[in-house]
């Protein structure tokens, strides 16, 4: 039997695209396409296993050898900076981390800036490189809300279209992260299943090149 | 003769193991007591696996700490010029673990080699590395890289500190795509970006990674630290381990405290490196010691995720007789055994057993 390759992919539509990659990459597994609820997936032909997982835990099964390779976000990456090889830049699910805030926000430097977000650490980094003194407000969702209730001066944010920031009276303030989808794999398993991964990263290498 | 095998779990047994194959090399059991003086952790917070370090006030109001690491008492605790040192370790230290974020006891195996560190002893630390893997596993590889090589390399590409700086944090990641993002917003040429990109995609099989590296046309510097690297890895060649060895630049210690030959073991099933270790003489400097050193831990923590099954049963045999049963009778029957024996007049449910016997 061949040695199953591990794949962890984020449930949505990026995951459904980062699969359809690894087939042409010559890592089919037909039954993932079948409607159901199940999460794991097997191809024991070509030896490669996929699981779906929230796409903010991708790195988590990979840092921990569950998945040997995985797709996660630059955002994710940088927030939780998990002991992982990022591979390949996908240039897929583009978007940017982004400072926003009413309309009429005007920054007072004389006082603490409340920050609300979901990246705490992305954050953080970011106002200590400025120099500003900030408070955070971590929040797991609907962020957009904290500066119309006054719960936040700014938000920090992943903007891609920046509809909902409209729809809710905010302005971006400043991009400061680009983001895409990264190829990440464990630091071990790499070694030990280095021909399967050497051989999916050269045809998703030649796939995001076109 | 005792039966070790059923009171030893693996971890047990590799430290067993691993302290009589550094013994065999002349390496001497180095024993430190359980305490250290806060100070010396404080002035070297980035050195320790985690900086979180549990203190208390002595009775004539000193700051304590429980080690939280073994090679910086070893180091102070050192003198310069006594010749070639080789001395192991095998001790608890006290870190803060990822998962759970509290304060964990973990027993540390090591080894540290001081004084006028040539490439046989650098050899020779390598090949006790592989060794120590080979304990413990039969599937495994030691993965090496040259930090003063790869500090020629990017001095000779001409990045600023900071650029330098971003570049070895991507090696580590095998970003090649970062690494490139630095070159460009640092107008580095297309070429020597090029070369850059190289110490990632180059790796593994050692021959094959020094042809591509001797390739590499910066200069006489690099030239240099790539016969240097040549010569450690024909070492390894004669202490018959080189087809164990991986060359990869992703292996990258804090250069504040490591330089040149730096290493990490994986072992398969394992998701992260249990060995690392390296030649530390920028810590040595920094701790105003002369003397040069190289030396590694293995991390038995992360080994615990390998140890195969403890014994199939807790004992041989189970005995079990009646409330008030003559005692003499009860002895001799259990010293009739000869094999390991629970008694008891009940047996519990989770205990398991051969063979049972009702008195």
């Amino acid at each position: 039997m061949k040695t199953m390759l591990n794949v962890a992919l984020p449930k949505g539509r990026l995951g459904e695209k980062v699969y359809a990659m690894f087939e042409k990459a010559g890592f089919p597994c037909p039954s993932i396409k079948e409607n159901n609820r199940k999460l794991i997936f097997e191809n024991q032909d070509v030896g490669v296993r996929y699981f779906w997982v929230k796409p903010s835990d991708v790195a988590i099964y990979v840092e921990r050898g569950a998945a040997d390779i995985g797709v996660a976000g630059k955002d994710i990456l940088d927030e939780y900076k998990p002991d992982i090889y990022e591979l390949l830049d996908l240039n897929m699910g583009k978007c940017d981390m982004c400072v926003a805030a009413k309309s009429d926000f005007v920054d007072d430097r004389a006082k603490t800036l409340t920050v609300a977000t979901k990246f705490t650490n992305i954050a953080k980094a970011h106002y200590a490189s400025l120099g500003r003194d900030i408070d955070i407000i971590h929040l797991n969702g609907s962020i957009e809300i904290a500066p119309i209730l006054e719960l936040a001066d700014v938000i920090v944010d992943i903007v891609e279209t920046g509809t909902t920031l409209k729809e809710n009276n905010l302005v971006v303030v400043e991009r400061f992260m680009p983001i895409s989808a990264r190829l990440i794999a464990n630091k071990a398993n790499f070694m030990f299943k280095n021909e399967q991964i050497e051989k999916i990263m050269s045809s998703l290498l030649e796939q995001t090149e076109k | 003769m005792q039966e070790f095998d059923r009171v030893l779990n693996g971890t047990d047994k590799a430290v067993f193991n691993l302290r009589a194959l550094y013994g065999s090399f002349g390496y001497k059991k180095y024993r430190m007591s359980k305490f250290e003086k806060y100070d010396l952790y404080a002035k070297n917070k980035d050195f320790l696996v985690s900086d979180n370090v549990i203190t208390f006030t002595d009775t004539d109001g000193t700051l304590l700490a429980l080690k939280p690491d073994v090679t910086l008492s070893i180091i102070k605790n050192g003198r310069d010029g006594g010749g070639i040192e080789k001395v192991y370790y095998n001790e608890n230290v006290y870190r803060v673990s990822k998962g759970t974020k509290s304060f964990k006891e973990l027993m540390q195996v090591g080894l540290e080699c001081f004084g006028d560190i040539d490439d046989y002893c650098i050899s020779e630390v390598l090949y006790l590395a592989v060794k120590s893997l080979d304990a413990v596993s039969d599937d495994y590889l030691l993965l090496i890289s040259d930090l003063d090589l790869i500090n020629e390399v990017l001095s000779a590409t001409g990045l600023s500190d900071l650029g330098a700086k971003r570049v070895i944090s991507y090696l580590a990641e095998k970003n090649a795509h970062g690494i490139y993002s630095v070159c460009k917003e640092e107008n580095i040429d297309e070429q020597k970006a090029e070369l850059l990109k190289k110490l990632v995609t180059v790796y593994g099989d050692a021959d094959k990674v020094l042809t591509e590296l001797v390739s590499i046309d910066l200069g006489e510097k690099v030239k240099i630290s790539v016969c240097k690297l040549q010569k450690i890895i024909s070492a390894l060649d004669s202490w018959g381990v080189k087809d164990k060895v991986k060359i990869d630049f992703s292996v990258v210690s804090d250069i504040n405290y490591y330089n040149g030959i730096v290493f990490k073991g994986f072992v398969s099933g394992v998701p992260s490196s249990v060995i690392s270790g390296g030649q530390y003489d920028n810590l040595m400097k920094k701790m105003k010691r002369k003397d040069g050193a190289i030396g590694f831990a293995v991390y038995l923590d992360e080994l615990e995720k390998l140890v195969s099954k403890n014994a199939e049963f807790d004992v041989d045999v189970a005995i079990e007789y009646a409330d008030g049963a003559d005692v003499s009778a009860v002895i001799k029957s259990v010293k009739e055994q000869g094999k390991s024996v629970f008694a008891s007049k009940s047996i519990p449910d989770n205990l398991t057993y051969k063979t049972f016997i009702k008195l």
